[in-house]
């Protein structure tokens, strides 16, 4: 049984590529969104467990902006997309021009709130549908929810079911290169965490299972 | 602040940990799980637990880490206590904890996970005859914890409601 925590490093490179399909068809949307070049890619799919989860983002009490979705269908399971406060906004600002938005201050624009679910709900979607044309099965994405607060209160959330048998997690890392002057690429996570089930169909339908 | 780090027993999610005066116990980033101090008043002793789940008979797997579970967590921390030398009819119990974090509209029963631990977690206590003398519960902020084993308080923090002393 392909458990999480014993996945193949030919496993995790399938995944990585699909990451990369993925991301590519987001930075596509993107692009056209902000009207500027925007490239995307995944340096690495690692599996986790739920302490080295928290230390990624920074730690159980680091502040992050996180859209989660709840992922039905062929492969069920959830996703998060996190952003670091800093990242949030300077995305918010590109996308919407809104300079004073400050998720710690002003956690309460509905506008940058919103623009924040958009992106998420763009890139899960962009990534969703790589998966499942891979797995030639169907994946439906949840209504993106947004919530900014402690890592670890709202990662724990994700690991629920998860955690019913096993403490580990995958992570799709995910670069976003504006090529804009200000700075470093934007780095996003996202957290694919599969229902415990879930992973045996998945490599099946990819034709890696072991 | 003038606690020093060093003076800070870290309790990770689904973990148990025991702490004598002047130790402060700790734990971080409580969303729906629920953060369990029980103490004995004289001797000045306390188990801090971090649990993630109202239930291990919903495990699925054999070797489970009972410090995920209210039911199997808390009767740890209750005997540890007492062969600690805690005296039963002294300890008393703070708890934190059991937010919601995301609001979905689903009647899916993971999702009201956070509820479903805070009833756990006080079912136990009552039949343990353990009096809850502090609580600050539900809502949907993530809150971190720290118990003083010196003042027997229970400082919560909040990211939009600042802090507070239980």
């Amino acid at each position: 049984m392909a458990s999480i925590e014993s996945l193949t490093a030919f496993q995790l490179d399938v995944m990585k590529e699909i990451g990369n399909i993925g991301s590519g068809n987001a930075a596509t949307a993107l692009s056209k969104m902000l009207n500027k070049k925007i490239d995307m890619h995944v340096p690495s799919v690692r599996v986790v467990d739920f302490e080295e989860m928290m230390n990624l983002v920074g730690g159980p009490e680091e502040i992050i902006t996180a859209v989660f979705l709840r992922i039905e269908g062929e492969v069920p399971g959830q996703m998060f997309f996190i952003l670091s406060p800093e990242e949030a906004e300077s995305f918010v600002k590109q996308l919407t021009g809104i300079d004073d938005f400050s998720v710690i201050d002003h956690p309460d624009n509905l506008m940058a709130l919103s623009a924040l679910q958009e992106i998420g709900n763009i890139l899960a979607g962009s990534y969703l549908s790589a998966l499942s044309d891979f797995i030639g099965g169907s994946l439906q994405p949840s209504i993106p929810l947004i919530t900014i607060d402690m890592a670890g209160a709202i990662l724990a959330e994700g690991l629920l079911e998860i955690s019913q048998v096993s403490d580990h997690a995958m992570v799709i890392d995910t670069l976003i290169d504006d090529h804009g002057d200000e700075g470093d690429p934007i780095k996003g996570h996202f957290f694919l965490l599969p229902d415990p089930d879930s992973f045996d169909h998945l490599f099946d339908k990819l034709g890696v299972s072991d | 602040m003038k606690t020093l780090i060093d003076h800070i027993v870290k309790v990770g999610i689904a973990d148990l940990k025991f702490a004598e005066a002047p130790m402060h116990l700790r734990t971080s980033g409580l969303g729906s799980c629920v953060g369990v101090v029980i103490y004995d008043n004289r001797l000045k002793i306390a188990g801090m637990a971090h649990v993630m789940l109202p239930d291990s008979t919903s495990a699925k797997k054999d070797n489970i880490n009972i410090y995920k579970y209210a039911d199997t967590s808390l009767p740890a921390l209750l005997q540890t206590l007492l062969d600690k030398g805690a005296r039963r009819h002294q300890l008393k119990a703070k708890i934190a904890g059991g937010a919601q974090m995301f609001s979905f509209s689903s009647t899916n029963d993971m999702l009201r996970v956070g509820e479903r631990n805070v009833i756990a977690v006080k079912e136990f206590l009552e039949n343990e005859r353990i009096p809850i003398v502090a609580e600050d519960l539900r809502g949907k902020s993530g809150r971190t914890i720290e118990f003083s084993t010196e003042t027997l308080m229970l400082n919560v923090r909040t990211v939009n409601q600042g802090t507070q002393d239980l």
